[in-house]
């Protein structure tokens, strides 16, 4: 690429909330230096360009796409497709497209559980019961919306990844970090790190950058927060029987959460290396229990109403099992 | 996963004559590695009659060297038989030993699985997931430690006794800690021992004193261990010496300090309650070491502030009520446990009576009114202590080979039951039944010795005593004690009066094993013995390296079996300090201080204390000497940063995968 | 369905105590469920609980975990750790809407091959009442709404 034309930038959102976005937007004056070094072709939150303008494009011609938001439609799955074709880098940006994130909990429903729920709230009129259907005939022709597919993805399963920014959002100062990066490989003065590396992460886990004091853990009761407040702002939360997911959660957010003196919920996603991270918060609550009989052990682990949830909040896509059994065994 | 590797793998399928071959389609499971595994790194397939057999071996070696072959799979028996073999021809050749898997189609296929077809499927499987994780295991080398030359024995009975010597006598440094205050044992209680009925403390007592003499062995009797810590070749115990309230610097074991005491105290170990000692007392008159011990409990100074005749009268000036515990600290290299047995509870078997009908008797009660230097002399008599009994009833299998109690044979009862016929009759003349279900006579001399009480004219009834009661029927019970038991060889019920029974109790293992063993890091088996490597092959080893275990410690057995157990373990030992290093398997985990965030999780999981936390790095790190490689803190790491060699996360994972044939060329439904 | 259902299930023993029994078991020639494969680790503390779903997910229709006796762990108490592990673990499966069942610890001694063999097929039993655990199906795009509404009813809460 010359000086006079810039290198393509896009950013997509899929299954996701939009705070990605914001966290993007976040990063204050950065977003000057984006627009100095980018041209933006393709950013639905921010721009007015179609889909047919992305088709248009020729493949490889966008260098770097931030792609936020899980795969659960068929229309997700479809443009994740078409920026991959179109982009030389595809960043998995957001705990949403690492890992599924918040929308990955309805992995725990199967759709048709979902669809009525939605359309059924306490607050929704709907006394016909109308659902949405996916085709409808009108004189002008067919209209279609979008299929949702029975679960919801995280985008590495669906196309070739070449960078991971995890995070519910990303830190801004960690996307600041990046977009510094990749302005000066484009300047010719740093290199890529090698594909697949998550970036915008610290080498641990959220216990690295946490300043609180730990011990030897020895845990007889898991509480909430609620029930112990106020929680003692310099020892470990965890110690105290707060299930702190931090000792499984990749750092790089300089543990913000157990800073604020809440428990970190996870969102940084698994450390370097690992497969499971839900696997890896059982073994971890596992090992602090201080008990031995079957039935202390069980006592104690009812301190943690709600297990599937407290390990795989934002990485149930992203797990071995992906989903609950309910959502896409079929018989 | 990890990336692609470029392994050559060599998949070698045994027959095991029939073993496996009568069960499994070996050829078609090498054919179908070789076709399906191919594409994994398989580049050749065998089947073969015997693997581990020389030229089995050797098919191995040629095709590592010709083949260049970097990793090796063999199907055949479980990896705790030949998992060496292979692992040595691979060495042989030049490839690291490590890099070779067994897959256990034998033991876990062939053997236990009928269909063939079934059978032989699994074992395709097996195979895929030894060929999958063979892939991923790394080289590892063999860790190397030195030896401590010193031994720890624990018990000083024959058994223990007889290894000290064997190390003592070889040259190296023994400390022999025993908890009474003398060296011998339940042997010392005896008075003859079959088959030879040999007088026990004739045959013991120059062995104590040769154990006690020798400028090789540190005696601490009077004394517990108290914490172990350490591993192979590198063991540090703490003994605590209990307070003897005697210098024994200054005792000479003239006894004066004993005569004088004025406090009498029933003998509950030695005489088995039968007799007394004094306050300050020597066990028995052969006592190694012959320094006498003041029992704090029943010493009227201890308890009154008064009497100190036996500081009065001696002679040296030895008494010193001050004394205190000692805690001494010792290195060693290897641990032999010799601690012996505890006596079945006769009381727990109520209709035998034993603890409420005054003239029923437990073995070793019998032994003490047996030995000459007993309580009555060598005058076998009742409880009375006068009068001698005219009919003697010997009860087998008490609290042995009985679901109520111990459902195992407690192996020397019966020729113990035998001895003491002998002796009844030797003693007293009287007439003697012995009760029993069986006759275990097995060893040199043991059956000869039962046709020899035969001969002598004792009484035999084979059957289990239902019970001993002294409700008599009739004159001719009254007075008496009637065993009630079904002759099962003459068919009909009976009812034998008798003046003294004698039940020959069983042995148990002590009250404490459990205890002792999980201070040892050894297991005792649902019995209570200590468990042993191999039941067969390995009767003195255990799962721990560096601990040995020899005696009645490890299951009943007579004496002759337990000198050579003492023996064994004595030769094991000095086996190892010979070779001035142990090797240690190189399982071992290792924190990756990178990954390592500090939160200190794994900290409380090692029972070897193997892990440190670095708080100035706020990292953990683990202690390779340390580590037993057990890999709990491996899968507890929620950072992923802590791996393990030997049985890493690539390699198990890798394992599965195989084992459900997810990597195999053909599609998998 | 016409044939009968041959469930696949992955054993983790320990090379102490389990691993030795499933050798006993073999030794002494008794006959089990062949549907168990085994994997030998050093102990039952190493049973990672990613091993666990990796086996369900990948295709097992259900996972035994074996280990020494408490008390007679080999690494002194690491099998406890195993076992705190397994309970938390089955309490997220079963959040999961995986039956527990699925997932059974055994605790054998190297004395205990026949309580091995029939745990084994016990465990083999169940699976099969079970059923197949089926996972990993490939993912459908959903044309009708209203059908997956109409199935809600069908499938258990």
């Amino acid at each position: 690429m010359t000086a006079d034309v810039k290198p393509k930038f896009a950013m997509y959102w899929a299954a996701s909330c939009g705070g990605c976005e914001i966290a993007v937007l976040n990063t204050h004056e950065k977003i000057l230096d984006v627009d100095a070094n980018f041209e933006v072709v393709f950013w639905p939150v921010a721009m007015d360009a179609k889909y047919k303008d992305v088709e248009a494009m020729e493949d490889g011609s966008i260098l770097l796409t931030l792609f936020n938001g899980g795969i659960r439609t068929d229309e997700n799955e479809h443009i994740a497709k078409l920026l991959r074709q179109k982009s030389k880098i595809l960043v998995a940006f957001g705990s949403c497209a690492c890992e599924g994130c918040i929308p990955g909990l309805a992995n725990l429903s199967p759709v048709g559980e979902i669809v009525h729920t939605a359309y059924n709230t306490i607050t929704t009129d709907n006394p016909h019961e109308i659902y949405p259907r996916t085709s409808f005939d009108v004189p002008e022709g067919e209209l279609h919306i979008p299929k949702l597919e029975q679960i919801l993805r995280p985008i590495d399963q669906v196309v070739d990844v070449d960078y991971y920014m995890p995070g519910c959002p990303p830190e801004s100062h960690q996307i600041a970090a990046v977009i510094d990066l990749v302005i000066k490989v484009i300047h010719g003065e740093a290199q890529l790190p090698p594909k697949g590396t998550v970036i915008g992460v610290g080498n641990s886990t959220v216990c690295d950058e946490c300043q609180r004091v730990r011990n030897v853990k020895l845990i007889k009761a898991f509480k909430r927060i609620q029930d112990i407040a106020p929680v003692d702002p310099t020892l470990c939360i965890l110690e105290q029987g707060i299930p702190c997911n931090g000792p499984a959660t990749r750092s790089g957010c300089n543990a913000r959460c157990p800073s604020a003196g809440a428990q970190c919920i996870g969102c940084y996603g698994p450390a370097e290396g690992v497969i499971d991270y839900g696997a890896r918060l059982i073994t971890a609550f596992a090992s602090v229990i201080d008990a031995k009989e079957p039935a202390e052990i069980e006592k104690i682990l009812d301190g943690i109403p709600d297990p599937t949830g407290q390990v795989y909040r934002f990485s149930l896509p992203g797990s071995l099992m992906k989903a609950a059994k309910s959502a896409w065994v079929k018989e | 996963m990890s990336e692609k590797k470029n392994e050559r793998v060599g998949v070698y399928v045994c027959h095991c004559g029939s073993n496996i071959a009568g069960v499994v389609d070996v050829v078609d499971v090498a054919n179908w590695a070789a076709e399906k595994l191919g594409h994994q790194g398989v580049v050749i397939a065998r089947e073969y009659r015997f693997m581990c057999s020389s030229p089995g071996q050797e098919l191995i070696e040629k095709d590592i060297k010709e083949l260049g072959l970097t990793r090796i799979v063999v199907a055949a028996c479980s990896p705790h038989l030949h998992e060496k073999t292979f692992r040595t021809a691979a060495k042989n050749a030049g490839l690291n030993p490590y890099l070779v898997e067994l897959a256990s189609i034998r033991e876990q296929v062939s053997w236990v699985h009928t269909d063939k077809a079934v059978a032989t499927e699994k074992a395709k499987a097996v195979v895929a997931g030894a060929v999958s994780r063979v892939i991923e295991n790394a080289p590892l080398e063999e860790i190397k430690v030195p030896i401590n030359p010193n031994t720890l024995v624990v018990g000083g009975g024959i058994a223990g006794i007889q290894a000290a010597l064997e190390i003592a006598n070889a040259g190296f440094h023994v400390y022999l800690v025993e908890r009474e205050p003398s060296i011998g044992g339940h042997m010392a209680q005896f008075d003859k021992t079959f088959p030879t009925l040999d007088c026990a403390a004739c045959i013991l007592t120059p062995r104590m004193v040769e154990a006690g003499t020798h400028p090789n062995i540190t005696l601490l009797t009077w004394s517990d261990v108290e914490k172990v810590t350490g591993y192979v070749g590198n063991f540090n115990v703490t003994i605590r010496k209990k307070a003897r309230f005697i210098k024994e610097a200054d005792c000479t074991g003239c006894g004066i300090c004993q005569e004088k005491c004025p406090k009498k105290v029933i003998d509950e170990v030695y005489e088995a309650g039968l007799g007394y000692r004094k306050a300050v007392y020597t066990p028995f008159a052969q006592a190694v070491p012959n320094f006498p011990v003041m029992d704090k409990e029943n010493c009227t100074y201890f308890i009154k502030g008064t009497c100190k005749a036996c500081e009065k009268f001696c002679p040296t000036g030895a008494i010193d009520f001050k004394q205190e515990d000692q805690l001494i600290n010792v290195d060693v290299g290897n641990i032999i446990l010799a601690t012996g047995y505890d006596l079945f509870d006769a009381r727990r078997v109520s209709n035998y009576g034993y603890g409420r009908l005054p003239n029923v008797f437990t073995s070793l009660e019998f032994e003490r009114l047996s030995n000459s230097a007993g309580p009555t002399g060598g005058h076998i008599v009742l409880r009375d202590g006068k009068t001698t009994p005219k009919s003697v009833g010997i009860i087998h299998c008490v609290g042995s080979r009985d679901k109520n109690f111990n459902n195992y044979c407690s192996v020397i009862c019966c020729m113990q039951g035998l001895k003491f016929a002998h002796l009844v009759h030797e003693h007293t003349g009287a007439t003697v039944y012995n009760f029993y279900i069986d006759m275990r006579t097995a060893y040199k001399g043991y059956d000869e010795f039962y046709q020899r009480i035969l001969e002598e004219g004792n009484l035999f009834v084979r059957g289990k005593v239902a019970e001993v009661t002294d409700a008599a029927r009739g004159e001719r019970e009254k007075g008496k004690l009637i065993i009630q038991v079904e002759d099962t060889l003459a068919g009909k019920q009976r009812r034998i009066p008798v003046d003294m029974v004698i039940l020959s109790s069983g042995l148990q293992p002590r009250s404490d094993a459990k205890e002792v063993g999980k201070m040892f890091g050894i297991s005792c088996s649902t019995d209570g013995w200590f468990t042993e490597k191999h039941p067969k092959l390995d009767p003195v080893a255990t799962m721990t390296e560096g601990i040995y275990i020899a005696g009645c410690a490890q299951g009943p057995k007579d004496i002759p079996s337990s000198v050579a157990q003492g023996a064994a373990a004595s030769a094991r030992v000095l086996d190892k300090i010979l070779q001035r290093e142990v090797i240690l398997e190189p399982i071992k985990a290792t924190v990756d201080k990178d990954k390592c965030s500090g939160c200190r999780i794994c900290n409380g999981l090692c029972p070897y204390s193997a892990i440190a936390f670095l708080a100035d790095d706020n990292v953990s790190e683990i202690n390779p000497a340390l580590c037993q490689g057990c890999g709990t803190c491996v899968a507890a790491c929620p950072a992923g940063a802590i791996s393990g060699t030997g049985f890493s996360d690539e390699q198990i994972m890798a394992q599965i995968d195989g084992l459900l044939l997810r990597n195999i060329e053909a599609v998998e439904a | 369905m016409t044939e009968k259902f041959e469930p696949t299930i992955i054993g983790f023993t320990c090379n102490w105590c389990s691993y030795r029994a499933a050798d006993l078991a073999g030794t002494s020639r008794m006959k089990y469920a062949p549907n168990v494969r085994l994997i030998r680790m050093m102990c039952s503390g190493r049973l990672d609980p990613t091993f666990v779903l990796r086996a369900l997910s990948s295709g097992a229709d259900g996972v035994m975990i074996t280990g020494c006796h408490p008390g007679d762990c080999h690494y002194m108490e690491q099998n406890y750790k195993a076992l705190r592990r397994y309970l938390l673990l089955k309490r997220v499966l079963k959040g999961m809407g995986i039956e527990p069942e699925r997932v059974k610890l055994v605790w054998a001694s190297a004395a205990e091959g026949a309580r091995f063999a029939s745990e084994t097929t016990l465990f083999v039993e169940e699976i099969r009442r079970l059923g197949p655990l089926n996972w990993g199906k490939p993912i459908e795009k959903l044309e009708d709404l209203q059908e997956e509404i109409s199935k809600m009813e069908e499938v258990p809460a």
